[in-house]
């Protein structure tokens, strides 16, 4: 019985040791790893897994690939429905999505999805077994704002469909939050992002950094000036949020973006970059979503003692489980069913503590979690000297002003149909601008969604 | 990369870079800025734009070598590029929205301290163009600092030059010569707009309160990506947390907490100059 064998534990980096590095947590399956562990998949006649999977890749059959170590054979299966396999074996919350709804968690553990989906990356990138099919240049021309997984993905689709595509990207890096968000520990820059990035050229996507649409150019001069039949806006999640509490302006309050910007996209945690950052010797971070472990365990491993500070309990935590693990592992504290109602400082103006009251949890709110309620009398201080909030992000409201007609909802996410048309005519969008912060592997959804519905679009102009 | 066609010393430790940018050349206006990196390892550096021209593609900025990212820029020579030139950032003035009528009518007055002497170049040009009344008053804290005079001069209708010791033009500070502007000569104006360090900002404000002086002042706050992620610029404007580099650069200097901006440019001073140091280390032990 295939089911017998156990979920084939995967090798990672000693938890002491890598709370002092930067260095790849998670090693992977070899080869033989991953056959073992495909051989587990019970190859169900009707798949839960692929329901649950955002994009809906065909799991088993990928697997069974794997199982007969066919691995080109696998990658292309994966190449139907997914272009970013590396990273999003890497980021996905696959708990909630493949591996949740997997049979064999019923009374065990579920076939590790998204490990295998990494190997087969992986694998790919190593081997150069992308085989993708590409169609004959069709001479239009579409751009892409933003070199996220959103944009990507849609530029990637558009290419192998024979388009002409020009990625813009405000920053001096391509990949977007991959970038500069996810740290280096989590998602490799140079060994995964660049590598899918550089498959993309190969494909003939052309990229500029250091534009920022609706500044440098907008969105009308692309289609009237430079040609482009249509725009994809894959732009991202925009502004982060703070409390609106009493002390957040004092200096050492950062937000979880200033922070991993600072670490990831440049570097500062390298000597010979010359970016500065402050960690301080005791770091509070605010949140319990992926990026808020990304901050802390960013910290610890910058030399912080590091804790995070979040209104519900554990169970609501929105991280990955696997963050969660790993962040514990390291030695995070994790302060649970806690929220901050003032920063204090010193008479210079940094932060010296954080005031927080306990927390309990009462009725279900509109998201279907339990709500947090304020335990009366319950103030405590915490003594830190760095506190990052990690509580999310608004929208920029940049393409908004600077494109008229592109119409947004009342949060100002940009409103775009299921296919990602939005309210002007040949411009399209996806991903966290038009859903607010939401994970990798929906922006990569939406990207490719909208790249089959520009095709439609440039075809039915034709 | 970004070829830096010019390169001029304006005065000390000030340097102007012109740089061949044509998407930037062609979308600036004044107010705006730009973020330059000098190389892989260098930071993102807000910069204001001294100028810039369609035609040629090229546009202007003026650097101070504070830190080491700013120090490596100039020690580049013409014909060197600019690994990145992002901009033009932030919003543009917001007189460049009013008729011609209305700029017919007002009289602005320019007060610019130092390297923020450069940012007003652009805007003092604009108004000069559309037929708005320009007074610049230009200050330092000697003759030897100044910088933009001569340019300046051509485009308004007064200059006037303050120097704390006197060695040229008027002896004292900026906010003294606003004082005998208003209060001696009795000018009046319809809108002060003042560029220069948070401090001198700061009491150039206080200043023109007085006179109910509607006063623009604009920011350099810290920043990484400039585009609105990161909010290292963020700064409290009457009493409301705003981004400098989506909401400003410019705003109501009457409103503004320039103590707590003051106190946030500083956030990273150990480590700026702990890093100036390693670099003079690193660049004395090159020339040995």
């Amino acid at each position: 019985m295939a089911n017998k064998i156990p979920r084939v534990s995967v090798r990672e980096q000693d938890a002491r040791q890598r709370a002092t590095n930067f260095e790849e947590v998670c090693y992977g399956y070899n080869a033989e790893e991953a056959r073992l562990e495909a051989s587990r998949c019970l190859n169900c006649k009707n798949p839960r897994c692929v329901a649950a999977c955002p994009v809906n890749i065909n799991i088993p059959a990928f697997i069974g690939k794997v199982n007969d170590g066919d691995f080109a054979a696998a990658a292309s299966i994966i190449a139907e429905d997914s272009s970013l396999p590396s990273i999003c074996g890497r980021v996905c919350p696959q708990e909630t999505q493949c591996e949740g709804s997997c049979i064999l968690g019923i009374k065990g553990e579920p076939v590790a999805i998204g490990k295998l989906e990494r190997f087969v990356g992986d694998w790919s990138l190593e081997n150069g077994g992308k085989s993708a099919v590409q169609a004959d240049a069709n001479g239009h021309k579409v751009a892409i704002i933003g070199s996220g997984p959103s944009g990507l993905a849609c530029a990637s689709d558009l290419a192998k469909m024979g388009y002409d595509v020009t990625v813009f990207e405000a920053l001096h890096k391509l990949g977007g939050v991959l970038v500069y968000g996810i740290p280096e520990f989590r998602l490799p820059k140079e060994k995964i992002v660049a590598r899918e990035i550089a498959s993309l050229r190969d494909l003939g996507v052309k990229f500029e950094t250091d534009v920022v649409v609706g500044r440098t150019i907008t969105i009308d001069s692309l289609m009237e000036d430079e040609g482009f039949d249509a725009v994809f806006i894959g732009s991202g999640a925009g502004l982060p949020r703070f409390m609106g509490i009493e002390g957040e302006n004092l200096n050492g309050v950062v937000s979880a973006n200033e922070f991993l910007t600072r670490a990831n996209l440049m570097r500062a945690f390298a000597e010979e970059y010359d970016t500065p950052i402050y960690v301080g010797k005791r770091v509070v971070v605010v949140g319990g979503g992926n990026v808020a472990m990304d901050a802390v365990r960013t910290a610890k491993r910058l030399g912080a003692d590091a804790v995070i500070v979040y209104r519900r309990s554990e169970a609501e935590l929105p991280a990955r489980v696997e963050e969660v693990h790993h962040a514990k592992e390291e030695g995070i504290v994790f302060k649970m069913l806690t929220n901050p109602v003032r920063v204090l400082g010193d008479d210079k103006g940094w932060v010296r503590g954080i005031t927080c009251v306990e927390m309990t949890l009462g009725e279900p709110d509109e998201s279907g979690r339990r709500s947090p309620v304020v335990k009366p009398d319950s103030e405590f201080d915490v003594e830190c000297d760095v506190v990052i909030m990690a509580l999310g992000t608004s929208p920029n409201p940049l393409l908004k002003q600077t494109t008229a007609g592109l119409d947004t909802d009342r949060r100002g996410c940009i409103v775009a149909s299921e296919s990602g048309a939005t309210s002007r005519q040949g411009v399209f969008a996806g991903g966290d601008a038009v859903t607010g912060a939401a994970t990798v592997i929906l922006a990569m959804g939406a990207g490719r969604k909208a790249a089959k519905a520009i095709d439609e679009y440039i075809k039915a102009k034709r | 990369m970004f070829k830096i066609v010019e390169k001029r010393l304006l005065a000390d430790n000030i340097y102007l870079l012109r740089v061949e940018a044509p998407r930037v050349a062609r979308s600036a206006q004044p107010g705006q800025f730009v973020i330059v990196r000098v190389d892989e390892q260098g930071e993102r550096v807000p910069l204001t734009i001294a100028d810039y021209d369609v035609e040629s593609g090229l546009v202007t900025i003026v650097i101070q070598t504070i830190g080491v990212s700013t120090r490596k820029m100039c020690a580049l020579e013409e014909g060197d590029s600019l690994a990145d030139f992002v901009g033009p950032l932030g919003n543009p003035s917001e007189f460049v929205n009013l008729s011609a009528e209305e700029l017919q009518r007002r009289h602005y007055l320019f007060v610019a301290g130092g390297v923020g002497t450069a940012p007003v170049y652009p805007q003092a040009k604009w108004l000069n163009e559309h037929g708005a009344k320009v007074d610049v008053i230009i200050g330092a804290k000697t003759a030897s600092l100044l910088i933009y005079t001569d340019e300046m001069a051509k485009v308004c209708d007064n200059l006037y030059i303050a120097t704390d010791d006197g060695s040229r033009g008027f002896k004292g500070m900026v906010t003294a010569k606003i004082k005998e502007l208003v209060e001696t000569e009795g000018k009046q104006y319809d809108e002060c707009v003042a560029i220069g360090p948070m401090i001198m900002m700061k009491f150039v404000t206080l200043t023109t309160r007085e006179y109910s002086l509607p006063t623009t002042v604009s920011l350099n706050a810290l920043m990484v990506d400039g585009t609105g992620m990161c909010g290292a610029c963020r700064v409290s404007v009457d009493g409301k947390t705003r981004f400098t580099c989506v909401d400003g650069p410019e705003f109501d200097g009457h409103k503004v907490d320039f103590d707590e901006a003051m106190r946030r440019q500083a956030m990273y001073r150990t480590q700026e100059s702990e890093a100036n140091e390693k670099h003079e280390h690193k660049c004395n032990c090159y020339g040995k």
